[in-house]
Formats: structure tokens, sequence, C-alpha cells
């Protein structure tokens, strides 16, 4: 038999039929519906007359608008307000299983999904948001969607799409001490660009990838669209079996033994044929800090925002300029030199417990520096929550003066009131800094948990191992 | 959906690499419950002096002079040209909505994100790719010539230029038929019911576990 990759394993599962010109028919075993991307997919299915093809399939949550604050009275902004009841009445309508703003399970949707065992390998997995490539962790074939294709998978439980092409990225070695699940990727996308993984299903193999923790997985498939690809994988090992065990939807029983069995075949075979394999030395990595307006514009924390002149390519050249003038620095500053104004720990890339747990273990027993006006933690679900103030991790961030919220994507995309000012600088945790994604004006800089934390001790970026 | 066959339009260039979603109709907007009313909010960072809000009057907001879609030589425009990797980002089909809602109906560059390409067929609005040296050079022409015009052709795969010269571009033969009909594909894929349903039977006997009711209260 011919040698498959993984990507081609869980693809050919799926396939219901084929047109000639190539277009499948793909089966979706889950899918994840947020308030977002949802309410013209549901009135399109009423305006049909059309109903939900399988509502146990559907997970939904109300995420993006919800606030991170005091959440007693209710969402203030009416827009938001009528978009996040807009998703209950619909899920009560149509019989879908959510998780309301004030169910402790509530959170960001790539984050409970997971968590609830509602993502499990094989599966393939959508949702109306594009970070659904975090679920790859898990050997799931997931990938954002459109409004028109979440009215189309719950109106037929299907996809119409074309086959991926198939990309490793092969990352071998140990990470160093400081360096995370966030550098390696953030130094990939460096390495292949933004559009390096258009049109390609990426997966992530080698020792460093196996050497990371279902978290550290997640944070890696999470970037995947970044890079371009709408789909991350990871093979399925026994830290993936063992993180689903118990799981609130994951399978019990008999079915749990026959499941698992499964999931071990769920990896790519020996000699099975990529169209292209990058490679990178996990030793080699150092922690990343973004300086421009795309995840690609990367620079190690002891390096400097580069020079335009000395970049080649006039479109190119052109996109670096904007990007320095937007984000108000100017050419070969040193990267440890740029003063920070914000600083925001959650998000669907790092929000989750190992994220929370090193970002405390830097800011212990220190201070938010004073230039610093605000440095917020929002955990990335109610379970999230919990479990930190169970280890009395949210006393430690209170101490060192951050403010500790509630569960939701909150200054990722700044949707709900938690945004940048014009021209604020911040430290962020989530997945794009793109111009005014965190508010209009607003300047962003990726950057993973240790450094965030870092840097909203030092005011400055800094090498979290430096501390 | 509305069919798409021929059509003539202005063009105008937008000379960006990596144009995301987010630029090209900010997260303030996503709040919509609705799929129309998207296009005076188009590139609104780009486009207008101060900072918009759902429920601005956008006719009493300072525009950005400088901001191609705001040059008067540009008004009515019905194709983009545009760079490489447009449409990356998030997956908002509000991108292709507010583009449609503006009076787009094709777009032009060299690649495009997945997600971006794919929500713009869903909504009659065709991202055509050609060759980066070809859109270099009708970037170029749309900006010497005023009142510039391409002639695209979606049955013959072509673009045609004003002095005539013609382009072809490739396109998925599903993705063709289903735009030049304007067809709903819910309605395609439910013809093949029986064979979803004898999939779904298959699977649940084979991974059951797939097939589980959520469990409520957990």
């Amino acid at each position: 038999m011919t040698p498959k990759t993984l990507y081609d394993k869980l693809w050919e599962a799926h396939v219901i039929r084929r047109e000639a010109d190539g277009t499948a028919l793909l089966y979706i075993d889950r899918h994840l519906v947020h308030e977002v991307t949802s309410p013209q997919a549901f009135e399109g299915l009423r305006l049909a007359g059309r109903k939900p093809w399988r509502t146990a399939s559907v997970l939904a949550v109300a995420d993006h608008n919800v606030p991170t604050t005091d959440r007693s009275q209710g969402i203030a902004d009416p827009v938001s307000r009528l978009q996040v009841e807009t998703l209950d009445q619909n899920c009560a309508d149509f019989g879908i299983t959510e998780f309301k703003m004030n169910d402790h399970r509530q959170g960001i949707v790539h984050v409970i999904g997971p968590e609830q065992g509602a993502t499990l390998p094989g599966m393939t997995v959508v949702c109306g948001d594009s970070h659904t490539s975090t679920h790859g962790a898990f050997a799931a074939l997931a990938f954002g969607i459109g409004t028109s294709e979440v009215e189309h998978v719950l109106a037929t439980q299907c996809l119409l799409m074309k086959k991926a092409k198939n990309m490793r990225v092969q990352v071998d070695g140990a990470l160093s001490q400081g360096v995370s699940a966030k550098d390696l990727v953030l130094a990939v996308i460096g390495q292949i660009g933004t559009a390096g993984g258009t049109g390609y299903a990426i997966e992530f193999a080698g020792s460093a990838i196996q050497a990371l923790s279902m978290e550290g997985r997640m944070t890696v498939c999470n970037m995947a669209i970044e890079a371009g690809a709408r789909s991350g994988l990871v093979a399925v090992d026994e830290v993936t079996v063992a993180y689903l065990k118990g799981r609130p939807f994951s399978p019990r029983g008999p079915d749990w033994e026959r499941a698992a069995a499964y999931w071990r075949t769920l990896h790519s075979d020996p000699g099975a044929s990529f169209d292209r394999v990058v490679a990178l030395d996990a030793s080699t990595i150092r922690p990343q800090v973004t300086w421009g307006t795309s995840p690609e514009m990367v620079a190690p924390v002891d390096g400097r925002v580069p020079d335009p002149d000395r970049e080649p390519d006039a479109v190119k050249q052109e996109s670096m300029r904007r990007a320095l003038d937007y984000m108000g620095l100017e050419p070969n500053v040193p990267i440890q030199e740029i003063q920070l104004d914000k600083v925001f720990i959650g998000s669907c890339t790092n929000s989750r417990i190992e994220d929370l747990r090193v970002a405390a273990a830097v800011v212990r027993g220190r201070r938010v520096a004073a230039n610093v006006r605000l440095a917020m933690v929002v955990p990335g679900s109610g379970l999230v929550k919990h479990q930190a103030e169970q280890e009395g991790l949210d006393r430690i961030f209170r101490e060192a003066g951050f403010e500790w919220r509630e569960p939701g994507c909150s200054m990722c995309l700044a949707m709900n009131d938690d945004r940048l000012q014009p021209g604020e600088r911040c430290a962020a945790t989530s997945n794009r800094n793109f111009e005014g994604r965190q508010g209009t004006g607003g300047r962003t800089h990726l950057v993973s948990p240790g450094m965030a934390a870092a840097a909203a001790i030092a005011g400055h970026f800094v090498d979290v191992n430096s501390l | 959906m509305e069919k798409f066959t021929r059509m003539t339009g202005l063009v105008a260039p937008l000379d960006r690499a990596n144009v995301d979603t987010d630029a090209i109709i900010p997260k303030q907007f996503l709040k919509s419950i609705r799929r129309s009313g998207f296009g005076p909010n188009l590139f609104d960072a780009w486009r207008y002096l101060d900072e918009g809000q759902p429920d601005s009057d956008n006719s009493r907001r300072p525009l950005n002079p400088d901001f191609v879609l705001n040059q008067p030589r540009y008004q009515g425009a019905q194709i983009l040209l545009a760079r490489e990797n447009f449409g990356c980002g998030s997956s908002r089909e509000h991108a292709p909505w507010a583009l449609v809602d503006y009076g787009f109906r094709a777009l032009i560059a060299p690649s495009y994100a997945d997600i971006f390409f794919n929500n713009s067929f869903k909504n009659g609005l065709l991202p055509i790719v050609l060759d980066a040296a070809l859109v270099d050079s009708l970037f170029r022409e749309a900006v010497a010539t005023p009142g510039y015009r391409l002639t695209v052709d979606l049955e013959a795969q072509t673009v045609t230029t004003p002095a005539g010269q013609v382009l072809a571009f490739a396109i998925d033969p599903f993705r063709k038929y289903c735009l030049l009909n304007g067809l709903d594909d819910i309605g395609l894929t439910l013809q093949h019911r029986d064979e979803i349903q004898a999939y779904e039977a298959r699977r649940r006997l084979e991974q059951p576990w797939l097939f589980a009711d959520p469990v409520p209260g957990n």
C-alpha cells in the first residue's frame, strides 16, 4: 500500500463522493459555533425552511462579544448583546447544546472544544473561525469556514471542498529554557511567511513537537493559519490519548479502548510523500517578538527592528515601511528598547492552564512596571480560570498588578470593551498583529506568555531568561 | 446567489500585499446579525480619518483623501486589483459581503488566502488569479490610464484589457458552474442525501463514539 500522510488518512476517511474535477463532498463530525459567524447561517436555514442535519454534532458558545469584567448585569453594548442573545435563541430554537455566558464551562471556542473532549482524533472539526486549526493538535482535520459554509454544514453535515497539498514542518532538537511553543510557531511563520502554507495542510512533526504538551501543540496548530494553512496537524501519541481520558464528551467504557486503538493509527506512514518539507532546529530558536503588522514580521528578542532599505523586493519593502510607520518604530532599534503601554495574556493561542502557569512563574513576587497602564490575564475558559484559582495563580497575578478577568476572546480582537487606544503599544500572547486588530490605531507585538509576563515586569521587551 | 457571466468594469488598484480581512472589514462591524449593509465600512480604517462604529452616520465622516477608493477617478469601481495573499487572516465572510455590497464583482490578484478565496465564490464575487508579473503590468496600466476598464468573461475564463490583450485564468470547473448559474450549493449537496445517510450509517457502526449525544450538565 502507498504510504499515506496523516492528512491523507483523515481526508479519505471523510470523503462521501467526488465530482469529476476532484471536488469532494466531505463529512463533518464536529461543528463548533460562536455568535459572530453564525446568525446569518441560522437565518439562511430559516428562510429556506431547513433544519440542522445532526444537532448532536454541534456545540455552541459565545466568546467574542462577552465582557471579561463583571457579568452579573449582562452585556452593556446593545449590539453585542443582541448578537449573543441571537445565538441563545438560535440554539434554543434548533435544539443545539450551548454553553451560555454564565455557564462555568463557557470560554473561547477553541479552548472549550478540546477541554470538553468534544474535539477527538480522527474527527473533521469545523467552526466559522480561522483558528479552528487549533484542534488539529489532536490529529483532527480541523479548519475555519465562512458563514455560508456554516449554513452548509448545519443543513447537510457536509462541505464541498478540494483536497489541500501536504506540507510537513519538521522541528527536531530541544527548545532552550524560556523558549515555548509560541516561539517555535512564530519562528516557523518567520521562515515560511504568512502565505507559505496557503493551499497546504501542515503537519508539525519531529522531536520538538512530540516533546510539547497538548497545550503547546494547540498553540502551534492555532497559528498554522497565520502561515496561510487552513489546517495544522500533529500525530496522535500517548500524550494525546492521556489528555482525552475522562473528558465529558470523550468516549467511555468499551468505546474508549476501540477509539484509542483507532486513534493510535493516526500518524503519517513512514515514507509518506509530502509536497513540501520545511525543517527547523529547535535548539536555535530564540524567544520571538513581532515588530510589524503581519505575523511573519518577527525577530528574536535580542535582535533589532529590520531596515527596509536592506529588503531587495519592492513590494515587501513597501510593506515594511508601512508597517514601521504604523507601529511607530524606527529601523535598527533593538527589540529590547521597545517600551510598552499594555500587556495582554489570553486568546485561543495562549490562555490555557499551562500558559498561565508559565506567566505566573515569571511575575511571582514582582510588580508590573510603572509605564504599563494595564496588564491583564484573560483565562481561556471558566474551567481554566477555576483551575488557576485553585492553584493560586490569580493571587500571584493580582499581587503583581495584573487584572484577573472572566474568560473570552477579549483583546485579541477587541470586539468587547477590552481594546487598545490609538497609538498604544501592547505585548500580546494572541495571534494577529494586523493594523487595528486590538483597537483602531493600536500597536500589537506578538509574544509567548512568559515573554509577555517578563515585558509587563520590565516595561519593555526583555529575554524571559534574564529576569 | 447572483449569477456571474460576463462584465466590464472600472478597475481600482489597491497596492498593498497581505491585505487582511480585519482591514477589509474591521471587527466592530461584525456585531451585525445581517449579511448586508457592510459596503460603507469596507476598508473602514483606511477609508475614513475617524474611527467608525456600527451606528456612525458614514456620510458625515471625514474621508481619507489618499485612499484609493476615495479618489474621484475610481468611483463606481467594480473590479479590485490587489497584491499577493489578499484576504488573509480571519474567516469572516463579512469581508466578501462588504466587497460585494460596495459594488465589486471581481478581484484580480496573484494569490488569495484560502478561506477568503472560498468565501468569495459563495457570494458571486469572482477572485481571479493571474501571474504576479501580469498583475504588476495591470497595476501600471490602471494607474496610468484614467477610466481603465477590464472585461471579465467567466465562460471563456479571460480578462481583456482596453488594448485588446486577452489574459486567460484558471478556475475549478465546479466553482465555475455554480457561479455561472448562481447556484445555492446546499441544494446541490442535498441531492446526495442518500449517500450522506449511507455514510453516516456505516460510521455509526465503525465509530459509534462520534455519534454520542452531548452529555448535558457535565
